[in-house]
């Protein structure tokens, strides 16, 4: 590097377990390139420092046409949108969802998380989204740091890369 | 030229996808001397292109990068 330590802001705003993924993948990443890095879990992204929304993170099949299709030589052939409303089917879509990445290898969204955690990135829980959810310090990961936009914007002025998820 | 380089250790991240290889190799790197050599296979395809911005990101040397059966084997000499 010989230059300054490289440094990434990102925002990770989304609760799913499929938009769990991206914002932990790069944070990782940029780390074990000895970058620095800082998360800010705002509005449903805050359950990622949930102790125990973390686990129970789940993938909706209401809404959502990038789905992949049943029978993949059938492409435009799709689950019909109704039958997402069905009872079990976010819980099966989330089953899915989770029988890929194990067969990709592809670390749970926990142990991911404890590579960010061992790898020193900062991890701002969002205040606002805090007091409007009710959410308090014990309820989350003791990593988690209160923070404000403030704090965050201080952050990310002086970052290389910013990113929002 | 490759050859002649001799890997102080071996890193095994085939059937493994992004980011697994570079946090591994991160690591790996770090449990090296400066100037030893790591041998990295993979088999993901993105390892490639991944490797090289890791060179470009941590300054540590690659000093080889091919492939054989689909599988990807690097060279990366630790700089620092």
């Amino acid at each position: 590097m010989g230059e300054q330590t490289k440094r990434l802001a990102l925002v990770a705003s989304k609760g799913t377990l499929d938009q769990a993924y991206p914002p932990l993948i790069l944070a990782s990443t940029a780390a074990a390139m000895g970058w620095e890095v800082g998360i800010f879990f705002t509005f449903y992204g805050l359950d990622l420092l949930h102790k125990e929304r973390l686990e129970h993170l789940q993938v909706s099949p209401i809404g959502n046409p990038a789905m992949p299709p049943p029978i993949p030589a059938i492409p435009m052939l799709k689950v019909p949108n109704f039958l997402g409303a069905l009872p079990g089917m976010t819980a099966m879509a989330t089953t899915m969802m989770k029988g890929w990445m194990a067969r990709a290898k592809i670390p749970p969204i926990k142990e991911l998380l404890d590579l960010c955690i061992e790898a020193d990135v900062q991890l701002f829980a969002c205040a606002t989204t805090m007091g409007v959810m009710g959410i308090t310090q014990e309820d989350l990961i003791p990593q988690a740091q209160c923070a404000g936009a403030t704090t965050f914007l201080d952050y990310a002025a002086a970052a290389d890369v910013t990113l929002f998820i | 030229m490759a050859e002649t380089v001799k890997a102080t250790q071996s890193l095994d991240c085939r059937g493994l996808l992004c980011p697994l290889p570079i946090i591994k190799l991160s690591k790996a790197i770090k449990g090296i001397q400066v100037g030893e050599v790591l041998e990295m296979l993979a088999t993901d395809p993105g390892s490639v292109p991944d490797v090289k911005a890791f060179q470009a990101q941590t300054g540590h040397e690659i000093l080889a990068s091919e492939q054989e059966g689909g599988v990807y084997r690097f060279l990366v000499k630790r700089t620092k």
